[in-house]
């Protein structure tokens, strides 16, 4: 007797957990041949906020970890996605990739987290300053994290393309809302539990699924979201996102490149998604001895 | 022995004005020429300390911008682009270096335009611009060292639009890093402070800079409008109020134009009980007292850690009433005349919005001037998280106080407002320091001193206080195409 396939729910990602979307709507995912290959949901304006909620209350513990810890803990996606290699290339052949392609873009997806795993405790170095004052003081400017960030992934590069976007912004010390590809979310969901046992913390990514059309007015003028990075070309879904931006003076970003590329990964996209703070201390001149031994 | 503390009975000791010259009329300055206005029409600028007419502006139209945009896309794709980086940075060190030579005269214009103490202009505001020139000036030929791997190049023609706190010194900090980085300029100073801009205007006609990389025109917010509307501008840079920042920035959605935003403040100022207490109380006063507390970085609200509170409020009051307010040309004052009416009525609406709330006001003893925009030194003893003297900025010299107990508490209420510019800390403790300064949602964080500016030393904001940094190296980045 032939064996019936256990098919896989694709759900929401927030907080660490996978619920489905509270309005329970959902909208069908097709292969290239149009079959029905899956069920997303469709995530609602409630969705998003709920996973802001979860963004924000994992902001301080993740930016609080050392870049040390950060760095590992991006290392630690590579591994498990090493080891689930295959599902990935499947996902993505689901979703009308060749093998060939597929098999490229996920060995190109886990070099990427490596890449960022190593900027973790290094672009603090490289864009950070002593600044020479011409007054005692002592001067410094660090980057930091400007907070959650709200992401509109790629439409094609549904897992290199996705993990390009957030891995910048996570080395960086920020947590995000990830909406991920329309016609292609199932990496996306596949690549949450990827983050889910890979020791990120609940809440640092939380990716939904769902239409840009109908999300990304709420996505980019929400008063918690310090940032937004939009990654299609759709110009009045741009438009609209920079307009709302003013409502709490949020940054944002329109990140297009060719995430196939190595030149895609890039230090100057986590700087893209840091504050400048500077510290100011006085120098007392001690004994004004002129520093003679 | 013993002091009254209240009465010094200092004598006078006013700046001369007699070797300074301000013109009967300033126009604008497109394409290297003073030129008159379109519509011909003038509106006055008047001294703040007595009310009395300065001298008349050019009051620009659409037109007028539309001139400058052109002459500054002119200058930008004939001369200033094409220019040795050493060359166009020569100009600029020249500019540093004739501030540098006439300061006193601009100083002296800075006060009486502006209404700021002499000691200010003299001390920070004038040599602080030619300072960021000078600095700036140096980056022209050593810009690919700032971006590894990176192409840069210019953006284009950047519009400026700045606020009358600071008039010649954020002119200098926008000109500067804007310049060195290969753009032209349209430049709108204040409506009410724009003499030391139009000063600066004929040091550029006469430091020989090619016409056009310079355009400085002067109007009210409708001239800043048009700037911002302007198809041909790359990139907008503004300095001023929160509201007009988001109206800017809806404003460009959906344009090419790049912006950086540097906006209000309501900076947390704090105090634990293991800090030099005298040091902070000057801390407090230079926070918030510092040029008529017209800064966007002001410390305006001050948490004291509850045990020392009672021993700091009197010793701050105390201090409060040593301020001399008064003639922004005399060497001793301290507090000088508030800007213009509309700040001097806003100020005013905010000390009866903080009775009203229930808040108890503390001001410094003494007179003021019977002419002239003045306001006492002030304080709001009892406020809470909620009231708007708290939340909202002021831009006077108006404290709002509150005590807290913990760390984790003072935290919590520095960083829950949705301004982000500045914050202080007051402590002999360098881990707490480094705890404070790490956890403090602000872009510039003052340890045991407040209210220090350098063109070395990035300045910008988190959250509604703006975005993108001036000065040092990561002020050139907002003025650069990086790929």
């Amino acid at each position: 007797m032939e064996r019936i396939d256990v098919l896989k729910t694709y759900k929401l990602f927030i907080g660490g957990q996978f619920p489905r979307t509270e309005s329970g709507r959902y909208y069908k995912v097709f292969n290239s041949k149009d079959e029905t290959i899956a069920n997303a949901c469709l995530a609602s304006r409630k969705d998003f906020k709920d996973a802001v909620v979860s963004a924000r209350k994992a902001f301080e513990t993740w930016q609080g970890k050392t870049a040390f810890n950060r760095s590992q803990i991006i290392y630690r996606i590579a591994e498990i996605l090493e080891g689930r290699k295959d599902q990935f290339i499947s996902e993505l052949m689901q979703q009308a990739t060749s093998r060939r392609q597929a098999q490229l873009e996920v060995n190109a997806a886990i070099d990427r987290c490596i890449y960022y795993a190593g900027w973790c405790d290094k672009y603090q170095q490289i864009f950070s300053s002593v600044n020479p004052v011409s007054t005692p003081h002592f001067n410094f400017s660090v980057p930091e994290p400007m907070g959650v960030v709200s992401i509109i992934a790629p439409e094609d590069s549904a897992l290199l393309g996705l993990l390009s976007i957030i891995l910048p912004c996570i080395a960086g010390g920020n947590t995000c809302v990830v909406l991920s590809s329309y016609q292609k979310p199932l990496c996306a969901i596949s690549l949450a539990e990827v983050f889910a046992t890979s020791d990120v913390p609940g809440g640092v990514v939380n990716i939904l699924t769902g239409s840009s059309s109908e999300l990304h007015s709420h996505m980019s003028s929400h008063m918690d979201v310090n940032a937004v990075v939009y990654c299609r070309e759709n110009f009045e879904e741009l438009r609209n996102i920079q307009a709302n931006s003013a409502t709490n003076v949020k940054r944002n970003f329109h990140w297009h490149r060719k995430w196939s590329k190595q030149e895609a990964a890039d230090p100057y996209l986590i700087l893209d998604l840091q504050e400048t703070k500077t510290t100011w201390h006085p120098i007392e001149n001690i004994g004004a001895s002129g520093g003679k031994y | 022995m013993k002091t009254k503390s209240t009465n010094w009975n200092l004598s006078p000791a006013p700046e001369s004005t007699e070797h300074i010259s301000i013109k009967e009329r300033y126009e604008l300055f497109i394409a290297g020429e003073f030129v008159k206005p379109t519509k011909r029409k003038y509106f006055e600028s008047i001294n703040p300390a007595t009310e009395e007419k300065l001298t008349e502006l050019a009051l620009a139209d659409k037109a007028d911008v539309i001139k400058a945009v052109k002459a500054a896309r002119n200058a930008y794709e004939t001369v200033w682009r094409k220019m040795a980086p050493n060359e166009r940075g020569k100009y600029i060190y020249r500019l540093a270096r004739m501030i540098q030579e006439r300061a006193r005269e601009f100083a002296i214009i800075e006060s009486l335009d502006g209404g700021k103490p002499i000691r200010e202009s003299r001390d920070i505001d004038i040599p602080l611009a030619a300072n960021h020139l000078f600095y700036h000036a140096g980056w022209v030929d050593k810009l690919s060292f700032a971006f590894p791997n990176k192409k840069i190049e210019p953006i284009g023609v950047v519009g400026q639009i700045i606020p009358w706190n600071f008039p010649l010194l954020m002119a200098a900090w926008k000109l500067a890093p804007a310049l060195a980085c290969g753009n032209t300029v349209v430049l709108k100073p204040a409506e009410t402070t724009s003499i030391t801009a139009m000063k600066l205007a004929e040091l550029i006609q006469e430091a020989g800079f090619p016409p056009g990389v310079v355009n400085i025109i002067t109007g009210d917010g409708t001239v800043g409008a048009e700037i911002v509307k302007h198809n041909d501008i790359d990139k907008i840079a503004f300095t001023g109020s929160t509201a007009v920042g988001k109206w800017i920035q809806k404003e460009i959605a959906g344009t090419q134009k790049k912006l950086t935003l540097e906006l209000g403040g309501k900076g947390a100022n704090i105090i634990f009980d293991d800090a030099p207490i005298d040091q902070a109380v000057e801390g407090i006063v230079n926070a918030i007292f510092f040029n008529q507390g017209h800064v966007c970085c002001a410390g305006s609200r001050l948490f004291v850690q509850e045990n020392i509170a009672d021993l700091l409020l009197k010793k701050l009051k105390k201090r409060m009433n040593t301020l001399i307010v008064g003639n922004p040309l005399d060497k001793n004052t301290d507090v000088g005349a508030i800007n213009s009416k509309a700040q001097f009525d806003k100020i005013n609406s905010y000390l009866k919005i903080g009775l009203k709330e229930g808040a108890e006001m503390y001001q410094a003893v003494g007179t003021l001037p019977k002419k002239g925009f003045y306001c006492k030194p002030t304080l709001f003893l009892n406020t809470a998280q909620s009231h708007r003297i708290v939340q909202e900025e002021i831009f006077g010299p108006v404290l709002a106080i509150q005590t807290f107990r913990t760390i984790e508490e003072v935290i919590e209420k520095a960083n829950n407002i949705p301004y982000g510019l500045s914050a202080g800390v007051w402590t002999d403790k360098g881990s707490k320091i480094f705890n404070m300064t790490q956890r403090l949602r602000a872009g510039v964080v003052w340890a045991n001193t407040f209210n220090k500016f350098d063109p070395a030393s990035p300045f910008g904001g988190y959250k509604e206080s703006g975005f993108g940094r001036e000065g040092g190296i990561q002020g050139l980045a907002p003025y650069l195409k990086i790929s």
